[in-house]
């Protein structure tokens, strides 16, 4: 196979006297969606700001495209190509769609806001992803969905061209129909090159859309398996503690 | 917005002048009525006090209107910067007071004007920087800081004027301000630049769009703008154009602070919506933790909006020291909660992130007319507060509702 576009080993963390993280080891590929389940309080939220760089991991090694790289701050988890979508989506509701995409990066010219240029890039950015839902890019986000601010802040991340996108609860607020359009838009963005990574407690969804399921349980991946070499059932043993992955099964 | 292609993801710009009319009044019903309010408000005034005043809609009464409406929409200008991060400066006033406090003393030791009105800018920046400070940096809350600096500063002025002063400021340059009016052709000349840069701005930004294939508004929205403004600032150039004079000597003329305070709102307004400043601005004043997560620096965005304030807050004092012509220890107590309520009033948010400086300026002729009006009815000061009060209260109302129906929480981030 080839190279992994992320690959973590022997990752460590820890608060105080409590190791939250235990030489954990990771690996997500290009074009492929890996789902990062887990309980609550198996390591899933500090494991993904490590690779964000908002808590940098005590010890292991990190490699980016085969390279092994040190994230200390968020900044540079950007700058190689690493974007969180966070839960909470981090959008300035009283901006429209454009200005959210390009908040903190806007794009100038003549020492003023280049408006149209922006607004062409954020349409071919969500062009690219086949977005139909979102009717003008000029929208106040205060008037989108659900699915709609999950849409838009993915597509901040392909305009960010982010070689891994990390995706924190993608559906846990969204309706039956938003969550079948968030996941063919993570499918869409698996399929246009980049490393996905999704972290999910829903099994449903995880077995609907990603190619990789990779298990932690209290600080170690106990599994990291192909999803058709799986099933939900056994993915819910290896969660709870109560079945222990022995390699191909 | 038209719907023709379903597939393809508009800008709003696409449609002809029908859709585009739509568009808007669909935006108004969702709760983005901007200053709809009260520009209603001003018209329903306008009718009730010049039906129940004969002297409301005479030209001299007019004209002291718009004078006395300047100092009051530059301080609303002002705080609509602080407000936009849903912040409060409560010392706005009183810090432009000691600021012409210190502009007298500077006259005093013999310092040209203008030196002395460079010392109180840069005076009113040291507050601005300060305060900001205090709520950026340590967090204390801006209501609690101003309010601090609120009271501190009246005691600033009487130390430094002694108690009860009041003091002649000679300069006729500062009195000519609030005092003196424009040649009735450069008063036109003023209008047409106006006119110009703002429809050259408009074709600009066309030209730049249709550069990169993207929808235009049709050229008609931008040309009747245009023309409705220029049809509204010649009605009012014109009227001032007239003699207003009751007594021998004539009166004529767009007074001269009237281009003064256009100026900077059509300044701050280009640096909001224009420049990367502007939108971080907002950015912060919707949700702060998604502007520092997209590597804004809040802080400083805090500290720079602080000082904008104070420093047009001075200003807004030169202004009042050209109007009355003396400094006093009390000056700026009252006048900064007009402020506030005028910002409210045109449709500034208090939850931030949502307002313009033309709003504030609408807002604040609202409340001189409202002051203005009851004064010619010869109602006491007590009714008119009374009426302030509840005109602000009830703007913070649909402020709240407003905000409710177009999605936000109540809750301020």
């Amino acid at each position: 196979m080839d190279t992994p576009v992320i690959e973590l080993s022997g990752v460590k963390k820890s608060f105080g006297p409590v190791d939250v993280l235990k030489g954990v080891d990771l690996k997500a590929y290009a074009g492929k969606v890996t789902a990062l389940v887990g309980d609550n309080g198996a390591g899933k939220s500090t494991l993904i700001k490590g690779l964000s760089g908002v808590q940098p991991y005590d010890e292991g090694v990190v490699k980016f495209n085969g390279e092994v790289v040190n994230i200390h701050d968020p900044r540079q988890a950007g700058a190689i190509g690493i974007e969180v979508v966070y839960q909470d989506l981090a959008l300035c509701e009283n901006l429209d769609i454009v200005q959210n995409m390009f908040l903190g990066r806007e794009e100038i010219s003549q020492l003023t806001l280049n408006e149209s240029e922006m607004e062409l890039q954020a349409t071919k950015a969500l062009q690219s992803l086949s977005v139909r839902t979102v009717k003008s890019v000029r929208q106040k986000v205060s008037s989108l969905s659900g699915g709609q601010r999950q849409t838009v802040a993915i597509a901040r991340s392909v305009l960010r061209n982010a070689k891994l996108v990390i995706l924190d609860e993608p559906t846990a607020a969204l309706g039956v129909a938003q969550t079948e359009q968030v996941l063919n838009l993570v499918r869409r963005l698996a399929d246009s090159g980049v490393a996905v990574i999704i972290i999910s407690h829903n099994l449903v969804d995880v077995f609907k859309v990603c190619d990789d399921i990779a298990v932690l349980y209290l600080g170690r991946m106990v599994a990291q398996i192909e999803t058709k070499n799986t099933n939900q059932a056994d993915v819910v043993g290896y969660i709870t503690g109560t079945k222990n992955y022995d390699g191909a099964n | 917005m038209s719907n023709l292609t379903p597939t393809a993801i508009g800008s709003g710009h696409e449609g002809n002048l029908r859709d585009q009319v739509k568009a808007y009044f669909s935006r108004v019903k969702n709760g983005e009525m901007g200053a709809l309010p009260a520009i209603g408000a001003m018209i329903v005034l306008s009718l009730l006090f010049g039906s129940l005043s004969p002297f409301f809609f005479t030209k001299l009464n007019i004209a002291n209107l718009f004078v006395q409406t300047a100092e009051l929409t530059t301080l609303a200008v002002a705080l609509v910067f602080v407000i936009l991060l849903a912040e409060i400066d409560l010392s706005a006033g009183v810090a432009a007071g000691v600021a012409m406090d210190i502009f007298y003393l500077c006259l005093k030791a013999g310092l040209p004007w203008i030196a002395g009105v460079f010392v109180a800018l840069i005076f009113g920046a040291l507050v601005g920087l300060v305060l900001g400070w205090f709520v950026a940096k340590i967090g204390v809350p801006s209501f609690v800081v101003t309010l601090a600096f609120f009271l501190g500063f009246q005691g600033v002025a009487l130390i430094l004027l002694g108690d009860g002063g009041l003091f002649r400021v000679e300069v006729p340059e500062i009195k000519a301000i609030m005092n003196e009016n424009l040649p009735p052709v450069v008063g036109w000349g003023l209008l047409v630049l106006m006119l110009v840069i703002s429809l050259s701005i408009g074709l600009w930004d066309r030209a730049r769009r249709a550069k990169l294939d993207l929808a235009v508004r049709p050229l008609s929205i931008l040309l009747t703008r245009t023309a409705l403004l220029g049809l509204l600032g010649g009605f009012i150039v014109f009227f001032l154009n007239q003699n207003r004079s009751a007594a021998f000597k004539p009166i004529a003329g767009v007074p001269i602070v009237i281009p003064i305070v256009v100026g900077l709102i059509f300044l701050g307004t280009f640096v909001l919506d224009r420049t990367r400043f502007g939108r971080h601005l907002y950015a912060v004043g919707g949700n702060p933790e998604a502007a520092r997560r997209a590597g804004i620096k809040v802080g400083m965005i805090r500290i720079s909006a602080f000082v904008i304030c104070s420093m047009l807050a001075v200003v807004s004092g030169l202004f009042h020291v050209s109007r009355i012509g003396v400094v006093e220890a009390a000056a700026g107590r009252s006048i900064v909660l007009s402020g506030v309520a005028a910002a409210v009033v045109g449709g500034v948010s208090l939850f931030g992130g949502r307002g313009r400086l033309v709003h504030a300026a609408i807002g604040a002729m609202v409340i001189s007319m409202i002051d203005n009006g009851l004064g010619l009815l010869g109602l006491s000061a007590g009714i008119s507060f009374v009426v302030t009060g509840s005109v602000l209260a009830l703007a913070a109302t649909i402020d709240a509702l407003s905000r409710k129906r177009s999605g936000g929480s109540l809750t301020r981030s």
